[in-house]
């Protein structure tokens, strides 16, 4: 219709990626957990949550942030911090900052609650006569969706243009695409992409009221499938067009549904323009993909919208997968982790099932593997869709 | 970036909404500094292009941004639909993370899901896509006191790299006690601008930036200034100042601490 795709783009090589989830801290943790088949999804208490679920809750990082950051000290910047740590990833940004200058380095972070979690805990110490929240809570360095962002920035120490996104579970999918754009532009010569949302009772309780969260582990795809699981997790990705980089950003698709609020288009429409706009940004057809990770959430409206949109583009063949059974559905980090794990593929030959897919549904048509493959992976897809219709499919590859 | 600045893309149209400042058509001759400005209080917004289901759920920030940018689409060529969209908000609506946080000290807890779905950053974004049935890309964004610029770079490059027609919405609202003491927004403020690749018979100004160190402009008097630093959104209005009184000239929009947009306008 409108705007005549003049969008087509060059590989972006990516030099460097992390990602910490309930799967474990880090790229090789994910590599071994995907391959040993073991969920990350637990049932175990998280703060005053009295809903029967089963969480991805990430081990160990949930210890307060050293001096110099304390004013920032929340769960989702604690999440942050500590997978930063991961993979070296520190080092490699530190890198790139002293070879383009600290004002050359973007930084796009995706979240759809941010540091909610410590506005929850402010209101249950707020001082109701006085209608006075406590000294401590920080709004600008906590709640605020843009404070990620800026905490990131400034651990690693970098200037350049900086913005967080949120648009709900599509938020750390639209950063790379953001972050190629500021690239393009001109705006910086390098970027720091990533995602990080955290456990809150905001999720839980708000995924529950539309009877979207399941107390059953979730089962991606499963003819019994009844919702998600909520995880939390934090990857970051560094894009560095003047890298050598194993794998490359090809392509992304940016959509709405224009359908409803909470809900996909049954048919899956905006979803089937999401990747076929990122095939034709890296100028790709169908037959270039491998593998897609699906956004694969675990609910009947979900799952049937995206397999029909799979088959729309890519007929019933091309194996696909949900890694939602193995780290929850990680809302706005999910896109990154997705990614992550799209990158892995490419880089270890592998293809995970469809973890926690008993009985798969009869009515999805698409080819969502229930055994995990080893084969060569040139070219993964990666699907995220968020509320509010927001759409975002990513396309990786190995090096050319 | 070479020293003229990125690609030059062209404003296609404006939208406003401020107290004192009901439609961009009126806020004109007080940007001109041709009427006085009257800090008159919003009236509520009832969104025209929503669907009834919609609007009986659409919350006060929703209505807001849907305020500016129904005012932009009165006197853009490029229909709603075929518009890619960059929403910018700090907070989007606080009010909701107010009832949510409130709900959740209390037991049983009880979410309103409709207030849920809302509480997406990108909440006036959906509904916009749903009301003018633009399935185009669309982001929302947020970055503090720096929204409005952030948001308006994001948007160029929507134009120059992904080619596609971009509608800004930059808004805040006022959030309530006891948020309003960590986050005093103090007035509810939407500034919203069509950009487009290719200049047309609407064009206003032609429009380049580039990255400085450098101050915020600021406004001409007092009033003015204080609804530029009264709302994330308002940090636009110096563009909007130089968009009324048709004059070509560079104004600096913050993008961090020392940090700007200067953008650079030329009247067409």
């Amino acid at each position: 219709m409108q705007n005549p795709a003049p969008n087509l783009m060059k590989p972006l090589p990516i030099s460097r990626y992390t990602v910490t989830s309930a799967l474990g801290a880090g790229v090789q943790a994910h590599a071994q957990a995907l391959r040993s088949e073991c969920s990350g999804l637990r049932q175990l208490a998280f703060d005053t949550n009295t809903l029967p679920c089963w969480l991805g809750e990430v081990a160990d990082f949930d210890k307060p942030l050293p001096a110099e950051r304390s004013q920032w000290d929340c769960r989702n910047n604690r999440l942050a911090e500590f997978a930063l740590a991961q993979d070296d990833f520190v080092a490699a940004a530190a890198r790139c900052r002293d070879r383009y200058g600290a004002d050359r380095i973007g930084v796009f972070v995706g979240t759809s609650t941010s540091g909610v979690q410590q506005t929850e805990l402010a209101y249950r110490e707020r001082d109701v006569a006085a209608n006075r929240l406590p000294a401590w809570f920080d709004h600008r360095t906590t709640q605020n969706i843009f404070s990620i962002a800026d905490f990131v920035a400034l651990r690693l120490g970098v200037s350049g243009p900086r913005l967080a996104i949120s648009t709900a579970c599509s938020s750390s999918a639209k950063v790379f695409a953001a972050a190629r754009r500021a690239i393009e532009m001109g705006d910086c010569d390098a970027a720091i992409v990533g995602g990080v949302d955290s456990l809150c009772l905001t999720t839980l309780y708000g995924f529950n009221s539309l009877q979207l969260l399941s107390a059953d582990i979730c089962r991606p795809a499963d003819a019994k499938r009844n919702g998600i699981s909520i995880g939390e997790a934090a990857g970051f990705a560094l894009l560095d067009p003047g890298a050598d980089a194993a794998v490359h950003l090809l392509g992304y698709g940016e959509t709405s549904d224009a359908y409803h609020m909470s809900s996909p288009d049954p048919d899956g429409l905006g979803a089937v323009a999401a990747m076929r706009a990122a095939l034709a940004c890296a100028g790709l057809d169908a037959a270039a993909v491998d593998y897609v990770n699906l956004h694969g959430t675990g609910t009947m409206a979900n799952d049937s919208a995206e397999s029909r949109a799979m088959c729309t583009v890519f007929g019933e063949s091309l194996p696909c997968s949900s890694t939602k059974g193995w780290t929850g559905h990680t809302l706005g980090a999910a896109g990154i982790v997705e990614a992550a794990i799209s990158m892995l593929c490419i880089e270890q030959g592998f293809m995970p099932r469809s973890l926690n897919t008993r009985e798969k549904d009869a009515a999805l048509a698409a080819n969502i593997l229930l055994e995990s493959r080893t084969a060569k992976v040139r070219r993964t897809l990666s699907n995220s869709f968020g509320f509010g219709g927001s759409n975002c499919t990513l396309l990786f590859g190995a090096a050319a | 970036m070479n020293e003229a600045g990125s690609k030059e893309i062209f404003v296609e149209a404006v939208g406003l909404a401020a107290p004192g400042f009901a439609n961009w058509q009126s806020a004109v001759s007080v940007l001109r500094n041709e009427r006085p400005y009257v800090a008159t209080a919003l009236p509520p917004h009832a969104p025209v292009l929503l669907p009834p289901n919609e609007r009986r759920r659409a919350s006060p920030t929703v209505r807001l941004a849907f305020q500016a940018g129904e005012d932009a689409m009165q006197s853009s060529s490029i229909a709603a639909a075929n518009l890619a969209t960059v929403f910018a908000s700090s907070d989007a609506d606080l009010n909701i993370i107010h009832r949510i946080c409130t709900a959740l000290t209390v037991t049983p807890r009880m979410i309103s899901p409709t207030d849920f779905h809302n509480s997406v950053h990108n909440a006036a974004a959906g509904y916009w896509s749903i009301a003018v049935g633009a399935r185009a890309p669309s982001s929302t964004i947020s970055a503090h006191d720096y929204s409005f610029a952030v948001g308006l770079a994001e948007a160029c490059g929507c134009v120059v790299i992904d080619g596609c027609d971009t509608l800004l919405v930059a808004f805040d609202l006022p959030p309530p006690e006891p948020l309003y003491q960590k986050r005093p927004i103090a007035q509810p403020v939407a500034v919203a601008l069509v950009l487009s690749r290719l200049s047309t018979a609407n064009t206003l100004a032609g429009l380049r930036y580039r990255r400085v160190r450098a101050s915020p402009s600021t406004m001409s008097t007092p009033d003015l200034e204080t609804v530029r630093l009264a709302n994330p959104a308002g940090r636009g209005l110096p563009l909007l100042e130089l968009l009324a009184q048709r004059r070509d000239g560079e104004v600096v929009l913050p993008v961090g601490e020392n940090a700007g947009l200067a953008v650079r306008l030329r009247m067409v």
